[in-house]
């Protein structure tokens, strides 16, 4: 994953990810159009796909709108660096399969408009622009292979086709 | 071996373990799944295509159409549709039509759906607000629904805990929306991040239930993952005649391992308000005085039961509604409807000057009833005040208890209801 870092400070919420005006549609496509339009109005015209969303504490907080992650996804973000996410958002991004990386080091080493690559295999963040570059914690055992299982429902696909 | 917090219990005993502790990951049985109108078509589009043909307990996933219902406009009630056809199709026993339906987390206790000792999870984030029965009972995404719904498990992971002990005599006009906004002012919106909130002392165990569910279900405004209250006597009388499950009463072990413990003595704190635009913006009522509002709004998952119409009713009672204001009163069921129908609150609220609105969660997150334009200023009974939550990206939110809310309703601007009792 490698692209263009744009720079979000703390408590970014999901209701300035996804406005809840746009909520009485779960189409992906077009909760894409609106992602981030509270909190930056240009961010879809300015962003392009591969890009990376690099946000200080607690990223996603608020509500439990799935909406918030699958635009995110589906607006061509490759992954979410932050100092910390909000549990509900946390957890969708792991179900979803959206990429995210909590890493307090690379968020201070990240300025805006950095090219960023993340290797989440690896375990490594790297600022391609000024070359420097971050071990990141893998996530805990259980949680890789959700991850791996490619999201949750993958994941339980098995469980629910034995019922 | 060190004792349990009533968190550990419930998720140990969901989890077919002897005990948990903090980090521990686990797959727990869940009581009840919830969804709503915003939540569930995602949760049953994922249900569907992972080919799951039944639902794990048809008594056991509940879908609540509150968000946008009486359905906004036709996209709503598209995604209305989902929901019926989907409850027709699994014939589940818990849904609810327009006409019966009520705001979700004022609805379940309510209808002693959720009860004590219940493990639950709902693609809201203010699930957490039947903690206040003795329930673990969290907010997840709409995926996190969809694999409940077909398996009956949630994963997890075992939170540490926050103790929040308080002290002190409350003041007549400040209640659980007070403490709770004063808790989340003091340890901000990311100050319980992933734990567990245990609200206990001697000024919890003199709280009614409607004050109890208000302090839990804002819970999340702090990041927690729950928030609790160990059951007590409130407790067994509110789910008596209630539960449609056997209640589990569990406790906190005296020994139990708290990660920090608040203490605070309340004596002497007023009425708090949260200001725009984070919920931990929190100051005393007396010091926004000048702030001239041109919304009150009166409900919601946080404030909308009959305790929080008696106290604005009491308020507005032979009052009026400042000229250029306007005041939206939205009682959260249809039984509170009746209740506020048959004690005269209704009356009192429409001589006053009041809108009054079929149960729904409109407006609080700026679906409809009640959106805010540009440069529009609101205080709400509500739990959230970010940027644009009621309407326009450049409308504010102010967060009150229900006493703030009337009394600012009567002058157009933010005030302490002693002043126009």
């Amino acid at each position: 994953m490698k692209g263009k870092a744009w720079k979000f400070g703390s408590d970014v919420n999901t209701d300035e990810i996804i406005p809840a005006r746009y909520l009485n549609s779960s189409d992906p496509a077009e909760l894409a159009r609106h992602c981030m339009e509270d909190a930056d109005p240009a961010f879809m015209s300015k962003m392009a796909k591969g890009d990376v969303i690099v946000a200080e504490d607690n990223f996603g907080c608020g509500s439990s709108r799935e909406h918030a992650p699958i635009a995110i996804k589906a607006a061509g973000v490759s992954c979410v660096i932050a100092n910390s996410f909000a549990r509900i958002f946390f957890r969708n991004a792991i179900n979803i399969g959206l990429p995210i990386v909590e890493s307090p080091e690379a968020v201070a080493g990240i300025q805006a408009g950095d090219t960023v690559e993340v290797d989440l295999g690896a375990g490594v963040v790297r600022n391609a622009t000024r070359g420097s570059q971050w071990r990141i914690a893998p996530f805990p055992k259980e949680m890789q292979k959700i991850i791996a299982a490619g999201g949750l429902m993958e994941f339980v696909k098995e469980q629910i086709a034995s019922r | 071996m060190a004792g349990h917090t009533i968190t550990e219990k419930i998720i140990a005993a969901h989890a077919g373990r002897d005990e948990v502790a903090p980090g521990d990951f686990v797959y727990a049985d869940v009581d009840i799944a919830l969804g709503n109108d915003i939540t569930a078509p995602i949760a049953i589009r994922e249900f569907e295509a992972a080919g799951a043909r039944q639902v794990f307990d048809r008594t056991r996933v509940v879908l609540v159409p509150d968000h946008f219902t009486p359905n906004k406009d036709i996209k709503s009630a598209e995604q209305s549709k989902i929901l019926r056809d989907f409850a027709r199709k699994h014939d589940l026993t818990h849904y609810w039509e327009v006409g019966e339906v009520g705001v979700e987390h004022a609805l379940l206790p309510e209808q002693g759906v959720v009860g004590p000792g219940d493990l639950v999870i709902g693609a809201d984030s203010h699930t957490c607000t039947y903690g206040a029965l003795g329930a673990v009972s969290t907010g997840v995404g709409s995926t996190d629904l969809a694999a409940a719904m077909a398996t009956g498990k949630v994963w997890l992971k075992v939170p540490s805990a926050l103790k929040f002990v308080f002290t002190g005599k409350l003041d007549p006009w400040a209640g659980g929306k007070d403490l709770v906004l004063h808790t989340i002012g003091q340890i901000g919106v990311d100050g319980a991040l992933y734990r567990s909130m245990e609200f206990c002392g001697p000024v919890i165990e003199a709280l009614g239930m409607d004050d109890r569910l208000s302090m839990c279900n804002m819970a999340i405004e702090a990041g927690g993952k729950n928030g609790i209250i160990v059951p007590d006597g409130v407790t067994r009388q509110y789910v008596t005649g209630r539960a449609e499950r056997e209640p589990v009463y569990y406790t906190s072990d005296a020994d139990a391992v708290y990660e920090k413990t608040y203490q605070w003595d309340v004596t002497g704190m007023g009425p708090m308000v949260a200001c725009p635009n984070l919920p931990e913006n929190v100051k005393p009522v007396g010091d926004l005085k000048n702030v001239v509002v041109d919304q009150s709004v009166i409900g919601s998952c946080t404030n909308g039961r009959i305790s929080d119409l008696r106290i604005a009713a009491k308020i507005l009672k032979g009052k009026r509604v400042a000229k250029g204001c306007r005041c939206l009163v939205i009682p959260a069921t249809q039984e509170i409807y009746l209740a506020a129908m048959r004690e005269g609150l209704l009356e009192t609220f429409v001589e006053a000057g009041c809108a009054v609105s079929t149960p729904t969660c409109g407006p609080c997150l700026g679906g409809h009833m009640g959106i805010l334009a540009a440069g529009e200023r609101a205080i709400a009974t509500t739990n959230r005040n970010f940027t644009g939550r009621m309407g326009h990206p450049e409308s504010e939110v102010y967060l009150s208890n229900p006493a703030v809310a009337a009394a600012s309703a009567i002058t157009g601007r933010i005030t302490h209801p002693k002043d126009v009792a």
